[in-house]
């Protein structure tokens, strides 16, 4: 019964919804370059060239060259390894712990909830962007702490999330069995609950990966973490924008566009996995 | 004498991606004077889609595909949109289950009123107020001018529909549609709520159709009673007649299905079957799965009426 | 009044989060700040001077009490970079900050609003899928990247908007005199039209570069909170009372849509206090942002802190206000406080 549900929700989400498949399909090209961006890029990304300074887009350099003559194509293509890298990293670990904060804070209740909840609503009570630029000031300017002060504002999101999902599930009937047999709590956590909130806990995260990629690009269009001559995308509009006036369009647009394309593709891609799960709450 | 609403041969289907549904299939049905009209069946017979259709409120998939619709001359299903605006409210009025939700949560109940009062009755503003309030009185709200005030949910469920009976009969319509109006109040609640209905009605000289699931309220408040079973109307009789003399199969098994003062739980006897699918083909009598009486003549078409007497007809090859 | 007591009372633990967190940020962290200031030429021991200068020495309970004691006179510490009281820097450019984010709002609000209720009224029409498709491309775009291609397009390649040099062309105008700091206001009051309409012309790109960002969010809520409330019982009450369409539409429908929508107003206000770094890094435009910037780069631990700090107990009063105006649309909420 379930499966047939599940797989007309698939038939849907994939085949009427064809933009999703769309979404993946380039998203996994996406991964293609971080994996192996290096080798597949035409040229290497750091290497300048006097001759060839702010070229055009022409046949010998797609996406045109820049200030120093290196090629964007390549610099856009290498990049995807440290933006795809700091959001997925970021993502992950904010998973790990919002999930355990939160099935904690959910399950237990009392003042593991207290402590978390109030925890979470310090966080909250920031601009997320304006926190996460004073934690990388006061950590240091560097990758790792782009990473840790993503994941520490996308914290909450996890973990209410997680602790509502817990809690609701904690009275069912499947859970209420399971202790009733004679189980410790924290297995029933482990081994009931948690596993039941995965799934949704999953559309959470790829629908914040777009998030994630936005606040990591940002952090370092301002000059924070990601160093030159360093190729990532937030870092390379910010450097081609001293070349907009004078019309050199390409210098931005091009790893611009990389930044939207993958955020647009992993924001379709949740769209889709939620309609996969929870169609009802398709709007 | 000329009956306030007249239904003939109405048929409606909902045109869905899962196909065609045949939701309501040749219903004829009139109404008049004060009397009060019970329609009754069991939910998905397609009681409450006759009742939006009748105030043109149908949903947007749904598409009438035969037969008329008179209110007091008026053509409802070739009116304009206007038209039907005026005349809701204003010459029908409706009223629902759950009061609670059916009120606007935001806005104090008199406002409520007065937005019905200035939209169809030209009360000058000056005056809103005091008609607002006189229409929470004529339902024996208590306190009306403290009620005047108050917002939904500082009312209980019973009050509530109270309210919403004042909105209805704020502009002395002469036709009420109570959809399932007891649904969700507590029991000595409905019983408050049905006598009210019952005594604005003969009052004010209004028609009031009764759409519910429940036979033996339709019973107690009702003058007659039609059975609606999968989009068909299949008895129509007074009464006395309808719960003495059933003549549908159907109406018998939904009177042994009903509890009554005489009967214990242990008698109750719950209708065997389910619903046919209304969509694709359907046999000619839709009871016909579900009838023990069925005969190879039940799939003949078209399923005639018999008259039993003059008021009571009912749409079976073989009544009881 | 109680309830807006209780409101006002509720923002206390916000706030105390905030004071640790920007403490925390600044004193507790790895990096010696007292070897930063001290210079690089610095010994051992003037670098213990420092630290004693800077009460560093002192263990972290005392620290936060200080903390407090300067937060209480509204000290925020000197800024490296101006060698202003950090106070003195912020408030000076609040005003630029406030100005473009009130118009990027202003604009998302008057674009986002009227598309939800139209796409709500028409589900699945043709109106509604462009709706989608349009809040869908718009989230997916980096302010600061919306930022540059705007100006790339209305400034170089069509020349419709002023060169992006910030709140104003200082060599062909002159600044109006400060009452608010505003520009826009302050041309207004001095009735200074050509400055206003420059001041203007400078604010568009950046308002709408800030605004697109806010649009996806309202518009996605309105449309979903219109949906509800078009198809709920009360709507349908209305309709059966023969109410005129319009007064359903906003006297009914609407007014109960608000509510959803002053809901997510707190998350919008989050995304567009965070952007508004971005977008006036990408105009020049000389405000608390462009400051926290730069002084993020500087290693300018007071000012960032202050930057902070303030930025955070803004969004706390803004979500205060969002927070009153909710109970001003719905009774149920003033009631249960």
């Amino acid at each position: 019964m379930r499966d047939t549900t599940l797989g007309r929700n698939i038939v849907h989400a994939f085949g009427e919804n064809r933009l999703t498949l769309v979404a993946v399909g380039i998203l996994l090209l996406l991964l293609l370059c971080a994996m192996f961006g290096q080798s597949l890029a035409p040229y290497d990304p750091l290497t300048t060239d006097g001759a060839a300074k702010l070229s055009s887009p022409s046949s010998t350099h797609p996406f045109g060259t820049d200030a120093l003559g290196r090629d964007i194509l390549s610099r856009v293509m290498v990049a995807a390894r440290l933006d795809l890298g700091m959001a997925i990293s970021a993502v992950v670990l904010s998973f790990t712990l919002g999930l355990t904060l939160g099935a904690v804070a959910g399950y237990f209740g009392g003042w593991p909830d207290r402590i978390v909840g109030r925890l979470m609503d310090t966080i909250m009570a920031f601009p997320l962007f304006v926190l996460a630029m004073g934690i990388v000031a006061a950590l240091g300017n560097t990758e790792l702490n782009i990473i840790l002060a993503t994941m520490i504002i996308n914290l909450p999101f996890y973990s209410r999330f997680a602790r509502g999902e817990v809690n609701v599930r904690r009275e069912m009937g499947y859970v209420e069995a399971a202790r009733m047999g004679g189980n410790k709590a924290l297995p029933v956590l482990i081994n009931h609950i948690i596993p039941n909130i995965l799934p949704p806990m999953m559309v959470q995260a790829s629908l914040n990966m777009g998030w994630a990629i936005l606040n990591a690009a940002g952090l370092s269009f301002i000059g924070l973490g990601v160093r030159p001559p360093t190729p990532e995308w937030g870092i390379m509009v910010s450097e081609g924008a001293s070349f907009i006036i004078s019309g050199e369009w390409w210098t931005f647009v091009f790893p611009g566009a990389a930044l939207v394309l993958a955020v647009f593709c992993f924001n379709l891609l949740g769209d889709g996995l939620r309609d996969l799960l929870d169609p009802r709450r398709r709007i | 004498m000329t009956a306030q609403l007249q239904i003939e041969n109405f048929s409606l289907v909902f045109r869905t991606r899962q196909g065609m549904v045949r939701a309501l299939e040749d219903v004829s049905l009139w109404i008049t004077g004060s009397e009060i009209v019970g329609v009754v069946g069991e939910s998905g017979s397609g009681k409450s889609v006759l009742a939006y259709a009748i105030m043109g409120l149908q949903d947007a998939a749904a598409q009438v595909t035969g037969g008329r619709i008179t209110f007091g001359g008026m053509d409802m299903l070739g009116a304009s949109e206007e038209a039907l605006v005026d005349v809701r409210g204003r010459e029908i009025a409706m009223i629902f289950q759950s009061p609670r939700t059916a009120l606007n949560p935001i806005r104090r109940v008199g406002r409520q009123i007065e937005d019905i009062l200035s939209q169809h009755a030209n009360v000058p503003a000056s005056k809103l107020r005091s008609q607002a309030i006189a229409a929470l009185e004529r339902v024996h709200i208590p306190d009306p001018e403290r009620r005047y005030k108050a917002y939904p949910f500082e009312l209980s469920g019973g009050m509530c529909q109270r309210v919403m009976i004042a909105m209805a009969l704020a502009c002395s319509p002469s036709l009420l549609i109570a959809d399932e109006p007891t649904t969700g109040l507590d029991v000595t609640t409905q019983a408050v709520i049905m006598d009210l209905i019952r005594e604005m009605s003969r009052s004010s000289r209004m028609a009031t159709l009764l759409i519910t699931h429940d036979l033996a309220l339709a019973g107690e408040y009702c003058d007659r009673i039609a059975v609606m079973h999968a989009g068909h109307l299949v008895e129509i009789a007074p009464v006395a007649e309808l719960l003495h003399h059933p003549a549908h199969p159907y109406t018998r098994q939904l009177l042994a299905a009903t509890p009554t003062p005489h009967s214990s739980i242990e008698d109750l006897v719950s209708i065997p079957g389910q619903l046919p699918d209304l969509r694709g083909d359907l046999p000619a009598c839709r009871f016909s799965g579900r009838c023990e009486r069925h005969a190879p003549i039940c799939d003949e078409r078209p399923l005639p009426w018999a008259t039993l007497s003059p008021t009571h007809h009912v749409r079976c090859r073989s009544p009881l | 009044m109680s309830f807006v007591w209780k409101r006002l009372l509720g923002t206390v633990p916000s706030l105390a989060g905030v004071i640790v967190v920007t403490f925390l940020l600044s004193h507790a962290l790895p990096g010696d700040p007292a070897a930063y200031f001290a210079g690089p030429a610095a010994n051992a021991v003037s670098i213990a001077e420092v630290r004693a200068k800077l009460g560093l020495d002192q263990s972290l309970p005392l620290q936060f009490l200080h903390y407090l004691g300067d937060l209480a006179r509204g000290d925020l510490g000197h800024s490296l970079t101006t060698g202003q009281p950090v106070v003195t820097d912020l408030l000076q450019r609040l005003p630029a900050s406030m100005e473009l984010t009130f118009f990027a709002l202003v604009f998302a609000v008057a674009i986002a609003i009227p598309m939800g209720v139209w796409a709500a009224t028409r589900p699945d029409s043709l109106v509604d899928h462009v709706c989608r498709a349009t809040v869908s491309v718009a989230a997916a775009f980096p302010t600061f990247f919306v930022g540059l291609l705007l100006v790339y397009v209305f400034y170089f390649l069509l020349d419709l908007a002023p060169e992006p040099v910030g709140r104003l062309n200082e060599i062909l105008y002159t600044v109006p005199p400060h009452v608010t700091g505003m520009y826009t206001l302050d041309s207004l009051i001095a009735g200074d039209w050509p400055v206003l309409a420059a001041s203007l012309a400078q604010l568009v790109l950046p308002a709408i570069s800030l605004g697109l960002f806010a649009l996806a969010p309202i518009a996605r809520i309105t449309r979903a909170a219109m949906l509800q409330s078009l198809g709920s019982d009360f709507t349908r009450t209305a309709r059966a009372s023969g109410l005129k369409r319009g007064k359903i539409l906003f006297t009914y429908a609407f007014r109960n849509a608000l509510l959803p929508v002053s809901n997510v107003l707190g998350m919008v206000f989050s995304f567009l206090l965070g952007a508004n770094v971005l977008i006036e890094q990408v105009y020049g435009w000389q405000g608390i942002g462009a400051y926290a910037v730069n002084a993020v780069l500087a290693s300018d631990y007071a000012a960032v802190q202050g930057f902070v700090l303030m930025m955070a107990v803004l969004y706390v009063l803004l979500n205060l206000l969002v927070d009153l105006a909710g109970t001003l649309i719905d009774p149920r909420v003033r009631f249960e406080a």
